[in-house]
């Protein structure tokens, strides 16, 4: 977890100043971090001093119903990026994948870093937490449910990592077997930061976290709980291949011309439009590139319910059942009832006409 | 229920039962007057009906004569200017068109988005002006009933949710995208049983005008 | 026997085919038909309008017709046809309505609606809501023979007046002859120079022709007040004095009506096609142009225009036929704007100049009239019927305009070459 022998002591700036993170490159990205969230250069010179006095803070990590997929993107190190080395300045007192220890002396540790920072910790959430039987995860016999309430009650604020801590996950779809919720459908007296994703854009998180660091309050937040500066924009209005879509230029299959042309992947369901997330400005891998620039359409993984949003190959806006059966079906139904409701007029009109008597001049008046 | 949920119900179950309903609605229609029949004219034809009965399928697109225009230009503008719309922004726009491939089996190229999305707002400023029109002019409020309103509502709700969801304007995205097309699938439930049965029955209705005036030599 | 509601309603049910249905689910109320028809731009009563004058119809053609209509009867949720609505719509569809036709000229969804009118009156007739001139024309027309009660001596009086003043023969009863005309009782009694005129032409044009009287009067009452079953009682009297006298082809006068209700009517009237062909006296007289047989001499230099009668024109398909035989003999001829198949009706057709309570109406919806012939300031006015004739000499009158109306029959026979 941590490198120092008095981890706690430290401050963040001497930290990274005895990784040899030098000065220029702690500014460099403490500016990064400053446009990303949206925030003037004026406040640069604010965040690097407070990075630079902030200590360490603790940080509890729960890992509830999940595939560890959100601890693999944050922890990405293809080279020693200050992104992982601010995950070394922060006092990661619990985690699952990333702590040497184990068992109860893991239990031990968690327990004593909550008493000890009671009412500061940052509480991290990746994963959903089944509410069907809540044997279906437990950690040390300790229920998911169990432990999130328990943990959440001296926490500072909650950061849910994850579309599975977000919106439910993977879990949560249909038929969701486990009765998989959200931490936001448990924990109603806390501030959570919902940092959607599966999984989220790992400077996303850094990003979150240095808000806090710095100013020590939630950044702006949109109507799910997620920043609005990595959130803000949906995928559609930043794609680089949006010329297409408006020319109406598009990929009908994987590996047709269009798609060889990088032309809009809307017709192979691409979920652009609704998702909102940072993939086509920040990207991925350090900004090498992201799905849709790969040539797969987006799959919506930061919003609520994508697993059960039609299927990822089909666009958002097409129907799910096989409309043209149906209206085969209906049509011949139809033409059988056509048939009979015609039948019918034709009965009554000949009915009328068969009881026909001749007007006479006699029938003009009463 | 969830915002997803319900634009998967929308663009699930309710499509189906838009579809059916729209469907078989229109075809218990049709067969309805069809199969009324009618009589073989036994006079002595001065021209041909099935010649003019086709003839004016096409030529009442037209008012015909410049007395005609002039005495109704609102009418006749205005309705021009929201059936093209129409038109264009449901024949012509690319989701649309990928929507209707995928129901029929093809497609055909689509106009670029800028241009339908114009072409929309005018559409949505003539609609207004025609419920002004409908509610002011005194021949129009002797004619027009609820029937009328309703009709001119259903008309008006997928393009305005369909512009709306497009730019992103009002509430969430899913949202105004299950919105627009729960209001296509309240216009298709409502079209057999209102005056929008003109969109087919008209074909019928001219043809005959044509073919009686044709019978008589009068090019109608 | 009398007239009740259920006959009207019976009626009603009968009118209604695969074209009536498919005009009512067409309707959009646009309201085009009104600014079409005379009765409701020179009167402004938005009840006028064409369409809404069908509504007994309608009521009909919805619940009994259609599945949702049938089923919101069931419920008590339609409007149906009773007393208070026959009432209310009599003078809409009697008194306000020529059936000129101008409406189902402009709807944009090609509705008929001047048939659907005809139709609703089938219903309005026998349930005992036709207006009381009509009645009595109708009465007339089928116990004596003409709606004007004008009887076979009276005819012949007339008749041996021409011959005496003329010196021509009018040919009557004439077995084998070419034509046989038929005369509109207008004709008969206020206009008999057309029967002289015609007896000046044939001989010159050297056809054959005879009037019968078994069958004189070309008028069909029928027609007007909306009882098909009367209409194809008269038509079948001329159909027989047709046949027994074993002519091949039928004249239509200068009359409206009477040509729709002989030529384009009278065989789906009677059940059965004609042995005979029915023509228009104007189709007659181009034919003999065309074959050379008319010859005319002396130009007409005052100013003159055409008034398209709706029943010939529009409705008729007697369009450039008089405007053939006008340029014979007219130097100066001008057409009206709106011309030919959207002429505007002169305001007295259809029935409406036998309503005696519709006559302040007539001459007012006359003004459509007038304001086609401010535009065009002309000496004289060329027609070919003479119910329109009356009615626009009327007009005229009421308006203190001063323009001699000529039948095109009579001012062709004025131009024939002497030998």
């Amino acid at each position: 977890m941590t490198k120092e022998i008095s981890p706690k002591d430290r401050t963040l700036g001497e930290a990274l100043r005895s990784q040899g993170i030098s000065r220029r490159s702690f500014l460099k990205f403490c500016a990064a971090t400053a446009s990303m969230m949206a925030l003037p250069p004026t406040m640069i010179p604010t965040i690097a001093n407070a990075l630079e006095k902030a200590k360490k803070p603790s940080v509890i990590w729960l890992s509830f119903q999940e595939c560890t997929g959100c601890t693999e993107s944050l922890t990405r190190a293809h080279s020693a990026t200050v992104e992982n080395l601010i995950f070394d300045s922060i006092s990661l007192d619990y985690h699952h994948t990333l702590q040497a220890a184990s068992g109860h002396a893991a239990e031990a540790a968690r327990e004593a870093a909550m008493e000890e920072n009671k009412g500061k910790y940052l509480l991290v959430v990746d994963g959903s937490i089944p509410l069907g039987n809540p044997g279906y995860s437990t950690i040390a016999g300790i229920s998911n449910l169990d432990m999130l309430t328990d943990t959440a009650k001296g926490a500072a604020a909650i950061i849910s990592v994850g579309s599975c801590a977000a919106f439910g996950g993977i879990p949560n779809a249909k038929p969701n077997p486990t009765g998989a919720v959200a931490v936001s459908d448990i924990i109603k007296d806390k501030d959570i930061i919902n940092v959607p994703g599966c999984p989220p854009i790992p400077v996303v998180i850094t990003g979150v976290l240095t808000h806090f660091l710095t100013f020590g309050t939630l950044p702006e937040l949109d109507h799910l709980g997620r920043p609005m500066a990595f959130y803000g924009q949906s995928i559609h209005d930043r794609c680089y291949r949006r010329p297409f879509y408006d020319k109406g230029l598009f990929a009908e299959t994987f590996d047709d011309e269009g798609a060889r042309l990088g032309w809009c992947l809307y017709k192979l369901g691409c979920k652009g439009p609704s998702t909102y997330n940072a993939c086509a400005t920040t990207k991925w891998n350090g900004g090498v590139s992201f799905p849709i620039e790969a040539g797969h359409p987006c799959i919506g993984c930061s919003e609520p319910h994508f697993w059960d949003g039609g299927g990822f190959y089909r666009a958002l806006s097409m129907p799910t059942e096989d409309i043209s059966k149906t209206a085969v079906y209906a049509a011949a139904g139809a033409a059988a009832g056509a048939a009979a409701v015609g039948m019918m007029n034709r009965f009554k009109k000949n009915k009328t006409s068969e009881s026909h008597e001749k007007a006479t001049i006699d029938d003009l008046k009463k | 229920m969830s915002e997803i949920e319900f634009l998967s119900w929308v663009r699930g179950p309710g499509f189906q039962i838009a579809t059916i309903i729209f469907v078989a609605g229109i075809i218990i229609r049709l067969g309805e007057i069809l199969l009324l029949g009618r009589k073989t004219n036994l006079a002595e034809a001065k021209g041909s009906e099935m010649r003019s009965g086709m003839r004016t399928i096409a030529s009442r697109m037209l008012p015909p004569d410049m007395e005609t225009f002039k005495r109704s230009t609102f009418t006749i503008t205005a309705g021009y200017i929201f059936h093209i719309g129409l038109f264009v922004t449901i024949f012509l726009f690319a989701p649309h068109i990928l929507l209707i491939r995928d129901i029929i089996g093809f497609g055909w190229p689509s106009l670029p988005t800028q241009i339908v999305d114009a072409i929309a707002v005018v559409s949505i400023i003539a609609l207004l002006a025609i419920l002004v029109h409908r509610m002011t002019d005194k021949v129009l409020r002797h004619l027009s009933g609820p029937q009328d309103y309703i009709v001119w509502f259903v008309t008006i709700a997928p393009l305005l949710t369909g512009y709306l969801a497009f730019h992103r304007l009002v509430g969430s995205p899913v949202t105004m995208l299950a919105l627009h097309i729960l209001s296509v699938e309240l216009l298709m439930v409502l079209f057999p049983f209102t005056k929008l049965m003109h969109t087919f029955t008209l074909f019928l209705a001219r043809w005959y005008n044509g073919a009686i005036s044709g019978y008589r030599g009068v090019e109608s | 026997m009398s007239a009740s509601l259920e006959k009207g309603i019976n009626a009603l049910k009968e009118q209604v085919d695969s074209s009536v249905a498919s005009f009512f689910s067409s309707c959009v109320h646009c309201g085009m038909c009104a600014e079409a028809c005379l009765f409701y731009t020179e009167t402004g009563e938005p009840d006028r309008t064409p369409i809404t004058k069908t509504e007994p119809l309608r009521r009909i053609w919805f619940t009994e017709y259609t599945l949702i209509g049938r089923l919101m009867k069931m419920f008590g949720l339609a409007k149906t046809v009773d007393e208070q609505l026959l009432a209310d719509w009599e003078t809409l569809v009697y008194d306000n309505c020529t059936l000129c036709g101008r409406c189902s000229m402009v709807c944009p969804v090609g509705n008929d609606i001047t048939e659907m009118i005809r139709r609703t009156r089938e219903g309005m007739a026998v349930a005992g809501h036709a207006p009381d001139g009509l009645i009595g024309a109708t009465r007339r027309a089928v116990t004596i023979g003409s709606p004007m009660g004008v009887k076979v001596p009276a005819l012949m009086a007339q008749i041996s007046h021409i011959e005496k003043d003329s010196g021509i023969k009018i040919p009557v009863d004439v077995e084998g002859a070419d034509y046989m005309l038929l005369l509109s009782s207008m004709e008969i009694m206020n206009f008999p120079e057309f029967i002289e005129s015609i007896g000046k032409i044939f001989a010159k044009a050297g056809a054959s022709w005879t009037i019968s009287t078994d069958a004189f009067e070309a008028t069909n009452s029928g027609i007007q007040i909306g009882v098909s079953d009367i209409a194809a009682e008269l038509v079948q009297r001329i159909v027989d004095a047709a046949e027994k006298l074993k002519v091949k082809t039928v004249i239509s006068p200068e009359c409206g009506h009477a040509y729709m209700a002989i030529r384009w009517d009278g065989p789906n009237l009677i059940g059965k096609p004609f042995d005979f062909k029915v023509r228009h006296i104007l189709e007659v007289l181009d034919e003999f142009r065309k074959e050379g047989r008319l010859k005319l001499t002396g130009k007409e230099t005052r100013k003159l225009t055409y008034h398209d009668p709706c029943q010939i024109a529009r409705r008729g398909g007697v369009i450039e036929e008089p405007r053939n035989l006008i340029n014979l003999f007219a130097d100066n001829f001008v057409e009206m704007p709106d011309n030919g198949k959207m002429n505007w009706c002169c305001g007295a057709g259809g029935g409406v100049s036998s309503i005696e309570r519709a006559d302040d109406g007539r001459l007012n919806v006359f003004k459509r009239k007038k304001a086609q012939l401010d535009a065009i300031h002309v000496d004289g006015i060329v027609s070919a019927c003479s119910n329109c004739r009356i009615h626009i000499e009327d007009g005229l009158e009421e308006y203190h305009m001063d323009i001699p109306v000529f039948s095109l029959t009579e001012t062709i026979a004025e131009h024939l070459e002497e030998n």
